[in-house]
């Protein structure tokens, strides 16, 4: 087992509105090891983004954030503003969802890469281009000294990620979080940009955090993975694990609501309902109103993440064992979903 | 346009596909490589107004510093903007650009070119000492308040919270007060400190607008993801507001900075004409027009000359900044026909 590089206990991030506390993150823990790649799964306000920026620093001021989060043993949370500005791009870096808007319209690609390697480099101007020229080549971008005088514009989406990818690169980080990198793209596009980030990965030794709702992207890249909803991490396993043999009502139904291709001019089957709203959260489990499987117990006792009958494998379901019985459990959102 | 001539042995490889021999449009691609410097620069040159009102200002300035000299330095010209000399020609404007065919008496300059005023000075001197004191008044409160406007309202616009609202109420609180009475009050407390002291406190009072403008402009950048982007690569607050979004505001800011200095030249006017501005013996436009507004009916040269000089300045500046905006603008690669 590689060293742990990074660790994340019961971090939860409160922002105070005039409605009400929005609790976004509710107490998330994980780790990861070097060369890891761990992948964060949930859907649209599970606060799974906003977990990442918590450790990043990059939360506006009033949010609240509680928990322990250490970096090679050293308390993220609590750090100088100077210290952590040092350790974000250096040895932490991350990669934005949209490549569109991502990077800065006035400068050249090339600039912009010096100017990330600069920021934490005392080098000249001219070391610091060659330096992001030799990124933008190790990265896929074709003539890359050429294309370093480009301006973001006159890239296409997936260049533009690509580029993104190698500023990610070019101070070799520790950890690259990479928030959704592929959900602006092309589909056809996504997969090269994955295949890109795991060779580049590689060649820099770092880990990743990959935040997606793509299921499809979470196979063919992570090793570990962490399903997210409501703020809280309700599994936790290898990805294997995942896939085969689910233990949260929640990952089956998000593994049967992906259509496929071999039921043609079948139905859609997706969680139906919505995730509830994060200010004043009912007690009991947050699943419990979307969940086929809900006792009397999911409605007054939220579960806590707790081992399964699977080594490496966490759940935060009081029922886990029914879905575990269930022979093929992406089944169990289809039938309620004939009898409705 | 046959296949026999697309495949003419003499065509690069480069050459338009399909040609459309030599009166079809001009297909040929050559790629240079440019760094932004010369880009914008070349954008500048090929924007006509901008490279019309660039010559114009060249040409005002160069006329205005060399003819009568300054500081210590002599000019060209053989009359000082102070002394008195006997009347030509009923202060007439001596200057005649027709040619002899049509009025036959040909082209001349003569002894007072822009005419004289009434106590004999010439008033093609005066008219360039006003020109070099207004361009320096308005070049001095262009630059001065667009520095302060532009950080204050960086700073304001980034940083939010307090600073905000400290800078946003001190540039309501100078808003609400008529600049022209607290310009008059200084002016008449301070005595004649002279032209370049009057544009420091003309920019300490006017940066407030481009304020507002730019901080409105960081409210919008601020959320943009590639701020957001340079956040999480590490980088300062100042290295973000100075390298990362002041040069996403720079289009509002130069044109809101050739407004200013197009301001300026008139509330310095303002100024000199309630006698709180530039005063007696020296001179600028703007003083110049108030000084000889009443003899427009009997001496209208001693009106126009200097309203002619303020125009071609206003003018210029203005098209200059419509220049540069669009020639600091990466995503504008056509190039203005």
């Amino acid at each position: 087992m590689s060293e742990e590089i990074l660790s994340v206990n019961d971090l939860s991030v409160v922002f105070p509105t005039e409605d009400g506390m929005v609790e976004a993150v509710r107490g998330v823990s994980y780790s990861l090891s070097e060369r890891d790649v761990l992948a964060i799964v949930g859907e649209s306000g599970s606060g799974k983004s906003v977990a990442a920026m918590a450790l990043m620093g990059l939360l506006p001021k009033y949010a609240q954030i509680t928990g322990d989060v250490r970096y090679r043993g050293e308390d993220v949370l609590a750090m100088s503003p100077k210290r952590s500005r040092a350790l974000r791009g250096q040895n932490i870096a991350m990669i934005f969802q949209d490549p569109m808007t991502a990077m800065n319209p006035v400068y050249t690609v090339g600039d912009q890469l010096a100017e990330a390697y600069r920021s934490h480099h005392r080098v000249e101007r001219k070391v610091a281009l060659a330096r992001a020229v030799e990124m933008l080549d190790r990265v896929g971008i074709p003539q890359a000294k050429d294309r370093a005088r480009s301006y973001p514009h006159e890239f296409s989406g997936g260049m533009r990620q690509r580029a993104m990818i190698a500023m990610a690169i070019i101070n070799s980080p520790d950890i690259i979080i990479a928030d959704e990198p592929t959900t602006a793209l092309d589909v056809t596009v996504q997969a090269q940009i994955l295949e890109t980030l795991i060779e580049v990965k590689d060649s820099v030794n770092a880990a990743v955090i990959l935040i997606t709702h793509d299921l499809g992207v979470v196979a063919g890249m992570a090793h570990r993975v962490l399903v997210m909803y409501a703020g809280r991490g309700v599994e936790r396993a290898d990805v294997e694990d995942i896939y085969r043999r689910p233990r949260m009502p929640y990952t089956a139904g998000l593994l049967g609501s992906i259509p496929a291709l071999d039921s043609a001019g079948g139905k859609l089957h997706p969680i139906t309902g919505a995730p509830p709203s994060l200010i004043n959260l009912p007690p009991g489990c947050p699943f419990s109103t979307r969940c086929p499987l809900v006792t009397d117990r999911c409605l007054t006792e939220e579960p806590e993440l707790a081992a399964t009958d699977l080594p490496h494998h966490q759940v935060a379901c009081h029922n886990w064992e029914k879905v575990a019985e269930t022979p093929d459990p992406t089944l169990l959102f289809r039938t309620k979903a004939v009898d409705a | 346009m046959t296949m026999r001539e697309s495949i003419e042995p003499d065509m690069t490889p480069l050459g338009p596909l399909g040609s459309e021999g030599p009166e079809g449009p001009e297909r040929e691609f050559t790629i240079k490589a440019r760094t932004q410097g010369q880009m914008v620069r070349r954008r500048f040159i090929r924007h006509r107004g901008a490279a019309i009102g660039f010559t114009a200002l060249v040409i005002v300035i160069i006329l205005a510093y060399t003819s009568i000299g300054f500081w210590k330095i002599p000019g060209w010209w053989y009359l000082g903007y102070t002394k008195t000399n006997p009347i030509v020609n009923g202060g007439a404007p001596t200057l005649d650009v027709l040619p002899a065919f049509i009025d036959g008496d040909g082209f001349m300059i003569g002894p007072h070119p822009f005419g004289q005023d009434q106590i004999g000075r010439d008033y093609f001197a005066l008219t360039m000492r006003g020109t070099q004191i207004s361009l320096m008044v308005a070049f001095v409160i262009g630059i001065l308040s667009t520095f302060i406007g532009a950080v204050a309202g960086a700073i304001s616009g980034y940083y939010g919270g307090q600073a905000d609202n400290v800078i946003m109420r001190f540039t309501d609180l100078l808003l609400t007060i008529p600049i022209l009475t607290i310009a008059a009050v200084v002016g008449n407390a301070t005595g004649n400190l002279g032209p370049f002291f009057l544009a420091v406190v003309l920019s300490l009072l006017i940066w407030t607008s481009l304020a507002r403008l730019v901080r409105g402009e960081f409210l919008s950048l601020r959320e943009k993801e590639y701020v957001e982007a340079a956040r999480a690569m590490g980088a300062s607050s100042p290295r973000i507001i100075f390298r990362h979004m002041l040069p996403n505001a720079i289009g509002t800011i130069i044109v809101s900075a050739t407004l200013t200095i197009a301001v300026a030249i008139l509330l310095e006017a303002a100024l000199s004409f309630l006698g709180f501005g530039i005063r007696s013996p020296d001179t600028s436009l703007g003083l110049l027009i108030s000084t000889y507004q009443t003899a427009f009916s009997t001496r209208p040269w001693l009106f126009w000359w200097p309203g002619l000089f303020i125009v071609i300045i206003a003018l210029s500046v203005n098209f200059i900044g419509d220049g540069l905006r669009d020639a600091f603008d990466p995503k504008q690669n056509r190039v203005r026909a």
